[in-house]
């Protein structure tokens, strides 16, 4: 049993069958990527984990507990975070504002005026953002304007926000999509790290294979909605049926 | 000082030194003198001035920080002048329970209204509140009259209750007061040509524009007010972090609504009258002229663009034509009035023609308001920030 279950899950968008039958399990403290050419319904299948979408039928089990009908921002509170294919931070706030707010929600979320709190509060909350920010070498850019980063160091950013929360489920949308060389490396080690320092599960969507085949434990390969295999990535490599859906039946 | 930072600090003294002095600051043209019409420092025009700022700090907080344009502020503020009026008639002349009445209103209704149009953001919000507004309106306007005085205003009238006061004695109508000082009670000072006059309204509503400027910038400066700009910055990475947004905006939307309450119960104070037009969608749209004017999510712009919105209104408008004439006089006639007929549309009933131009110019050239054009003068004469802020005073003073 997965912290992750996906069962049975179809999603159609009119005459369109996004998801046809989807069953996926994440297990706790792995690293699983999922693959799949253009309009294989990767990033349905992500959104339909987050709560931006609602499957048709079937179910989505984060921990035991189901995540269907929930707002994203009730799913984040289970413990799911979400990094978006183009990095998104608080363009208008500094890098170390941008740290600071995923500290304050993760005490639970709940409204707080903040106005009048008491200021050691905030001290600490800007320590741990501190501190955050130093474990990814950005300590130097906590007064930097986020918005006019690289988009590397935004990434990295993000992927550091949604880890200042301590979630238990990370969510990658293409972390490295146009990205450069040095940036797409940067970010790999970054995932690397965060896989050997932390208790969490890493699932990952991505095109790019260097990517995958650094980082996944297991891969499932997805095309037209359907899940065609999973297994190991060394298994993947060679699989005919995942050459076929890459590269056409003729390869 | 206070819980603010050292720059947030010189800012409040000088917005204090501004508003404390501000009977002398507006008057600098002896009485008399051909330029004495553009002294703004009368009790009248003054009190319109911090009323007005109170509004816009307020609007300015939900604006400014969220970046929710509501087209339907001045509801808050009619709201809270009606509110304030019924206190004075029914409890007491005093001003505080009115005033404190006008801001519960306001707030109560901010809450109702903002509810149902915050589950909108964009577009469809402003035309929400707008909707909102103006069904507040005609409700003021037309059937509410018993409570509104309809077309007439509300107004205050000898028999009226007032229990806590007693039956009013003489045939007066009484005047609103703190505790004993009249709202219309002036001193004058004379310095041989120029005259000063200090109003009791004026003082006690420059002392809660000061309050209230102090709590906007704790909020500014609070984990709220960063929350509040994370909503404007990027809703989906806040809803995507497990932050809900809706009672964040929620809060400001009432935060700023009191505030709107606040600024009616004022006017109220100042002249017991409350009439629907104050709710009116033009009266809405002026305080967004006003924030952008002065610096959308700055401190002081919201301020400033209202004392310029103000004095241009109370002072370019009573520029007439025989005014101009006296003017260029010197010249040759025939050059005298094609210069007048020149200036003319822009003065007296055309000063929105003036105040359109100008909104224009600022919105295209100095999107940040007054407040930008405060820094890059300062950064111009190379001085230190912090100065910028003095610069911009001149805005509300006569500057021809």
């Amino acid at each position: 049993m997965g912290i992750l279950e996906v069962k049975d899950v179809n999603k159609r968008f009119g005459g369109l069958q996004a998801l046809g039958d989807v069953n996926l399990s994440v297990a706790e403290n792995s690293c699983h990527a999922i693959i799949g050419p253009n309009g294989a319904g990767k990033s349905t299948l992500l959104n339909c984990l987050v709560g931006k979408l609602i499957p048709d039928t079937g179910s989505v089990m984060f921990d035991g507990k189901s995540v269907l009908g929930r707002k994203p921002y009730e799913i984040n509170q289970m413990g799911i975070s979400r990094v978006f294919q183009t990095p998104e931070i608080f363009g208008d706030l500094s890098v170390l504002e941008n740290m600071m707010i995923p500290i304050f929600a993760r005490r639970d979320g709940a409204f707080r005026m903040h106005a009048v709190e008491d200021t050691a509060n905030e001290k600490e909350v800007v320590e741990q953002a501190e501190h955050m920010l130093e474990s990814l070498n950005m300590a130097d850019k906590r007064h930097m304007h986020s918005a006019s980063m690289s988009r590397g160091d935004k990434r990295r950013l993000e992927i550091g926000m949604c880890l200042a929360q301590n979630p238990r489920l990370l969510l990658l949308d293409e972390p490295t999509a146009g990205m450069a060389r040095a940036d797409t490396n940067n970010t790999i080690d970054l995932l690397k790290q965060i896989k050997d320092e932390r208790d969490i599960t890493i699932a990952i969507i991505e095109h790019d294979m260097h990517v995958v085949f650094s980082l996944a434990e297991r891969i499932t390969v997805l095309a037209q909605g359907t899940p065609l295999v999973e297994d190991t990535p060394e298994k993947i490599k060679g699989h005919p049926k995942v050459r076929e859906a890459y590269l056409g039946e003729t390869a | 000082m206070l819980g603010l930072n050292k720059k947030d600090t010189s800012l409040l003294i000088l917005v204090a030194a501004l508003a404390l002095l501000a009977p002398f600051i507006l008057n600098p043209f002896p009485s008399g003198s051909a330029m004495a019409q553009f002294n703004a420092g009368y009790p009248d025009l003054m009190q319109r001035f911090v009323i007005f700022g109170i509004f816009a700090i307020g609007f300015n907080i939900l604006f400014g920080l969220t970046g929710y344009l509501s087209f339907g502020h001045a509801a808050f503020l009619g709201v809270g002048s009606y509110a304030a009026v019924w206190m004075f008639k029914l409890l007491s002349m005093n001003v505080v329970p009115a005033i404190i009445l006008s801001v519960i209103t306001a707030g109560l209704f901010a809450l109702v209204i903002g509810y149902v149009s915050l589950r909108r953001s964009g577009i469809y919000f402003s035309i929400l509140t707008l909707a909102f507004a103006q069904m507040t309106y005609a409700l003021a306007y037309s059937v509410l009259t018993p409570i509104t005085g309809g077309e007439t205003g509300l107004q205050l009238a000898l028999d009226d209750p007032r229990v806590l006061d007693g039956a009013a004695s003489g045939d007066n109508i009484p005047v609103p007061g703190f505790f004993g000082m009249e709202m219309r009670g002036s001193s004058q000072l004379e310095i041989s040509d120029w005259v000063f006059t200090f109003s009791t309204g004026y003082y006690f509503s420059a002392i809660i524009m000061l309050l209230s400027f102090y709590l906007s910038i704790r909020i500014f400066r609070s984990p709220f007010g960063m929350m509040l700009r994370a909503i404007k910055s990027n809703q989906q990475r806040l809803n995507y972090t497990g932050l809900n947004a809706r009672p964040y905006t929620l809060a400001a939307f009432v935060i700023s609504g009191m505030y709107a309450g606040l600024a009616g119960g004022l006017m109220a104070a100042m002249d017991p009258l409350a009439g629907a037009e104050r709710m009116f969608w033009t009266a809405s749209g002026e305080v967004v002229l006003m924030s952008i004017l002065g610096g959308v999510g700055t401190l002081i712009g919201p301020v400033l663009g209202a004392g310029l919105i103000k004095y241009m209104e109370n002072i370019l408008s009573k520029i007439n034509s025989d005014i101009l004439h006296g003017w260029f006089a010197f010249l040759p006639d025939g050059l005298e009035d094609i210069i007048v007929s020149m200036i003319y549309p822009f003065i007296g009933k055309g000063w929105h023609l003036t105040l359109g131009l100008m909104f224009m110019l600022v919105v295209i050239f100095l999107p940040g308001g007054l407040v930008e054009a405060g820094q890059r003068i300062s950064r111009l004469f190379g001085r230190k920030k912090s100065d910028d802020k003095s610069d911009k005073s001149t805005s509300t003073e006569p500057a021809e």
